[in-house]
């Protein structure tokens, strides 16, 4: 398995470089409260907007709040969420997709029209919508994104179970006397990993900037939980005297994010997959 | 054509309806109830009979189809009720908050195609130079940067740092640069994208190959030729990312106090203005199928090599 791992990454730099970096961060993500040197919610008011220091590496906030461990439990918010939302619309689009490729006929019509039709929403605006009907909070939001994001996995889940059903060597396989489990690992997992990889990427990309964009507007995660979107927020209000508050925030999104799109462009070369604009 | 448009706009039929049968379903899934939604966002304090009076007169005592119905019809007379907040009709408060952000979102196209259409041509022509590095990389940051703090970011340089321009508001034109610029670099990010991928395939047809053995200048090949035709992706992934363009506005006039209805709506959603919410994703659906029927009828006349037939069928 490693070894075949390092023949399809061999002289892929980009895609090597992209999936360390994100491994540090979800190692981040997972140890945020042990390693994090400060309590990340705990209001100190006499060391407020104090500068970087040995002990406050990135200074602290208005309410006298270690900045740099605010910063790592944010990580913890964003990327979990958005691996969240990625995995729960990910097992949805595969039943749902599934069904509908190997079902056909009318369930198949009926699942695929409701999928356009949900597409024909910008994705945020619906997000948006039903946040505002069923009120702000984080699981709403998470429950949203999820609700949008799930269609575009069906449909390709569904393209690719009625495209591997034509093919010859599933058929071939079996008739040759694979166990079923055989031709799920030999045949259907190296045929439909590329296209999850390259999607599950990018989405988790868009996920994290949906996320911070709802925190933005006050509808996500509410204060005091740090969370990138929400700190740069906060972080608003001082833009004159300290707009270093809203500057690391959101150079961590956009250092994660760029992490993400550039491994799901660099994947989607190297396995030959069209991406979704 | 003509019988083509109609086709098309028939086909716009169920999805409108599918469009409003979403926001009936969350509101009736919703554990909010809207009378007492409207009572609380207009400070009443809700008693037994005011809340069986209001959930009278919004029908909510009707069968659900009856009342699915009547929204439909509703709808299709542009009437979406009252808002809870303003008590006006949200249809008047829409058309009076639309042209802000008709405002920003055409500022914005027209400065994101002035960037990109050089940008992605320059780039596909001289492939792996120094302009193709700065475009790709352009790409990456426009589609990766949330907007919002792009937003802060351009307000804190040219408004406070160097106090060029106006923070926040609307009003002259210097009002429109900042919000625009920000609005603009996520198109950006994706028009020269596209387009540069675009003119990359046609320099690999035969065409240009032909062109170029009869002598014919390559500026002439690139500008009659390849770039009318490149331009075919671009304008579909106009249509396509329109969704993107409406919720930046949305973001955007957040950040910038921008008077439009992008605003409007998120004040709506923290006051659970239902009708407006309704009215928003409803409105929202309407104009990407209509600008998508835009984009493919723009198409069909640049590019006649697609068929009448072709696309009604798809």
């Amino acid at each position: 398995m490693i070894a075949r791992l390092r023949t399809v990454l061999r002289g892929q730099k980009v895609i090597a470089i992209c999936t360390v970096i994100l491994l540090v961060f979800a190692i981040v993500t997972l140890l945020a409260p042990w390693i994090s040197p400060h309590d990340p919610i705990k209001v100190n008011l006499a060391l407020k907007l104090q500068p970087p220091s040995a002990e406050y590496w990135l200074g602290t906030d208005h309410l006298g709040r270690d900045n740099f461990s605010r910063l790592l439990h944010g990580a913890r918010i964003s990327l979990g969420l958005a691996f969240l939302i990625f995995i729960a619309s990910l097992g949805i689009g595969l039943v749902v997709g599934t069904v509908a490729g190997y079902r056909g006929g009318w369930l198949d019509a009926c699942l695929m029209r409701f999928c356009e039709a949900v597409m024909t929403i910008p994705n945020l605006v619906l997000v948006l919508g039903m946040v505002g009907i069923f009120g702000p909070g984080l699981m709403q939001v998470v429950l949203a994104l999820m609700l949008v994001q799930w269609v575009y996995y069906a449909r390709m889940f569904r393209s690719m179970v009625v495209s591997l059903k034509e093919r010859h060597f599933i058929t071939a396989a079996r008739i040759s006397g694979s166990s079923e489990w055989k031709i799920i690992r030999r045949h259907i997992i190296p045929n439909v990993l590329p296209p999850i990889l390259v999607m599950g990427t990018l989405e988790m990309g868009w996920a994290i900037m949906d996320i911070s964009a709802l925190s933005f507007l006050g509808l996500g995660i509410q204060p005091p939980t740090p969370e990138w979107g929400a700190m740069i927020h906060e972080g608003k209000a001082f833009i004159r005297s300290h707009p270093e508050l809203m500057l690391y925030p959101g150079l961590m999104i956009l250092f994660v994010v760029i992490t993400f799109n550039v491994l799901g462009e660099a994947l989607s070369e190297r396995f030959g997959v069209k991406r979704r604009m | 054509m003509v019988s083509y448009i109609g086709k098309r706009l028939l086909a716009i039929l169920p999805i409108v309806l599918f469009a409003i049968l979403i926001t009936f379903v969350l509101i009736h899934v919703s554990p909010v109830d809207p009378a007492e939604a409207y009572l609380t966002a207009a400070h009443i304090h809700p008693t037994e009979e005011l809340l069986a009076e209001k959930r009278h007169e919004f029908g909510l005592d009707q069968p659900l189809l009856v009342q699915y119905w009547r929204t439909v019809v509703k709808m299709a007379q542009l009437d979406f009720g009252q808002s809870y907040m303003t008590n006006e009709p949200v249809w008047e408060d829409v058309v009076s908050k639309m042209p802000a952000t008709v405002q920003l979102a055409v500022s914005s196209i027209l400065f994101a195609m002035l960037v990109s259409i050089p940008l992605g041509f320059l780039s596909a022509i001289y492939k792996n130079s120094l302009i193709d590095y700065f475009s790709r990389g352009l790409s990456y940051f426009g589609a990766s940067i949330p907007q919002f703090w792009l937003g802060y970011l351009l307000m804190f340089f040219f408004a406070v740092k160097l106090d060029l321009l106006p923070v926040e508001g609307k009003g002259s034109w210097e009002h429109l640069v900042l919000p625009t610029l920000t609005l603009s670099l996520a198109l950006i990010a994706i028009y020269t994208r596209l387009l540069r991928a675009s003119v990359l395939e046609q320099l690999q047809e035969s065409y240009v190959l032909y062109a170029k053995t009869r002598g014919i200048k390559q500026r002439i090949i690139m500008v009659k030729h390849v770039l009318k035709i490149a331009f075919s992706p671009v304008i579909t992934g106009l249509g396509m990312n329109f969704g993107k363009l409406l919720t930046g506005t949305i973001i955007v006039e957040q950040v910038f106090s921008w008077p439009g209805f992008g605003r409007y709506f998120v004040d709506a959603i923290f006051n659970r203005d239902i009708p407006v919410i309704q009215c928003y994703v409803f409105l929202a659906a309407c104009l990407f199928i209509i600008c998508n029927l835009i984009v493919d009828l723009v198409q069909l006349y640049m590019d006649p090599r697609i068929s009448l037939k072709g696309r009604t069928d798809q």
